[in-house]
């Protein structure tokens, strides 16, 4: 991921674009304040560490605190990190805000995705069931794991019952339809990751 | 809904006549076939409206030659030139499908 920001999902709608009702999902973001720059020669790797959300005074911990001031900016709530080749470009206190996007541009967006809890084979991985009538006994169990003694394991990967979702994700080149610097908005087509309120990463593809 | 969605809608939003289930209505659609645009006239009773801002949508149906025929349209659509009320209905309620049963209608 390319130079990019924070934001929360504020949800989705309907737009008309060339006549035609496309759905959007609607993203409020906030100038990101640049905490950090990391550069080959002290950390090993470029990088900007940024800043987004307001927070109260009391809530931040000395440590954390320490850390804004040595960067003389108020504390944030959240801090990211993106990769950049040119960090002598940037300078401490600087913000990127959404006027890095324009209408056209392709986005990748990350997030936490919707949390499903424990769910079993059918609903996580598509599993097709079985038979729910017909003295059939077999409903919606995994079946088969594997084979017998060789190779006598279950090979990893497999696809079995567990936790579903509140993971992360990032949904790849969405196209930007409309960026509104004034309100601080970003409108994609199509969905992102997690719940309305999510914090989102957008960040821009290369090319 | 949230605020900020709500004013994104609004700038969508047409302005259109006011109309209700059980009116008759005209609704004026843009037709592109090829390169040419024309306006299509679809006139019949309103059976539903359904959603909310720029989603709502309205059911018309009409007798086409004895057959009956429904059209949904988005009412916020851009391709919908404009929506005409031609006759005030009386209905008790919100969703008269009651009138896909009845033999004889207009």
């Amino acid at each position: 991921m390319a130079r990019g920001i924070l934001g929360r999902k504020i949800g989705m709608t309907q737009l008309f674009v060339d006549d035609r009702a496309i759905g959007v999902t609607v993203i409020e973001t906030a100038p990101c304040t640049i905490v950090q720059i990391k550069t080959i020669e002290s950390d090993g790797y470029n990088a900007l560490q940024l800043g987004y959300g307001e927070i109260k005074e009391s809530r931040v911990t000395r440590p954390i605190a320490g850390h804004f001031s040595k960067a003389g900016v108020t504390p944030q709530r959240h801090l990211f990190e993106i990769r950049i080749d040119n960090p002598e470009d940037y300078t401490v206190g600087e913000t990127l805000s959404v006027d890095l996007f324009e209408e056209g541009d392709k986005v990748d967006i990350a997030g936490t995705s919707k949390g499903h809890g424990f769910q079993g084979v059918v609903k996580r991985w598509n599993f097709a069931g079985g038979p729910a009538s017909h003295g059939s006994h077999f409903h919606r169990r995994p079946g088969s794991v594997g084979n017998c003694v060789r190779p006598g394991r279950v090979i990893k990967g497999k696809k079995l019952p567990g936790q579903m979702g509140s993971r992360r994700a990032t949904v790849r080149a969405l196209q930007v339809l409309r960026v509104d610097p004034e309100r601080n908005l970003l409108i994609v087509k199509g969905s992102t990751p997690g719940s309305r309120g999510a914090i989102l990463e957008l960040g821009k593809r290369h090319g | 809904m949230d605020d900020i969605l709500r004013a994104i809608e609004k700038e969508q939003l047409k302005e259109r006549e006011p109309f209700n289930t059980g009116d008759i209505v005209r609704i004026h659609e843009r037709i592109t076939e090829g390169t040419k645009e024309r306006i299509q006239v679809f006139e019949g009773i309103v059976l539903k409206r359904s959603g909310g801002g720029t989603q709502e949508m309205v059911t018309i149906r009409k007798i086409s030659s004895g057959i009956g025929v429904e059209k949904t349209y988005p009412v916020h659509s851009p391709k919908i030139e404009r929506i005409e009320v031609v006759k005030e209905g009386f209905v008790r309620q919100s969703r008269p499908y009651f009138m896909r049963r009845l033999r004889r209608i207009r």
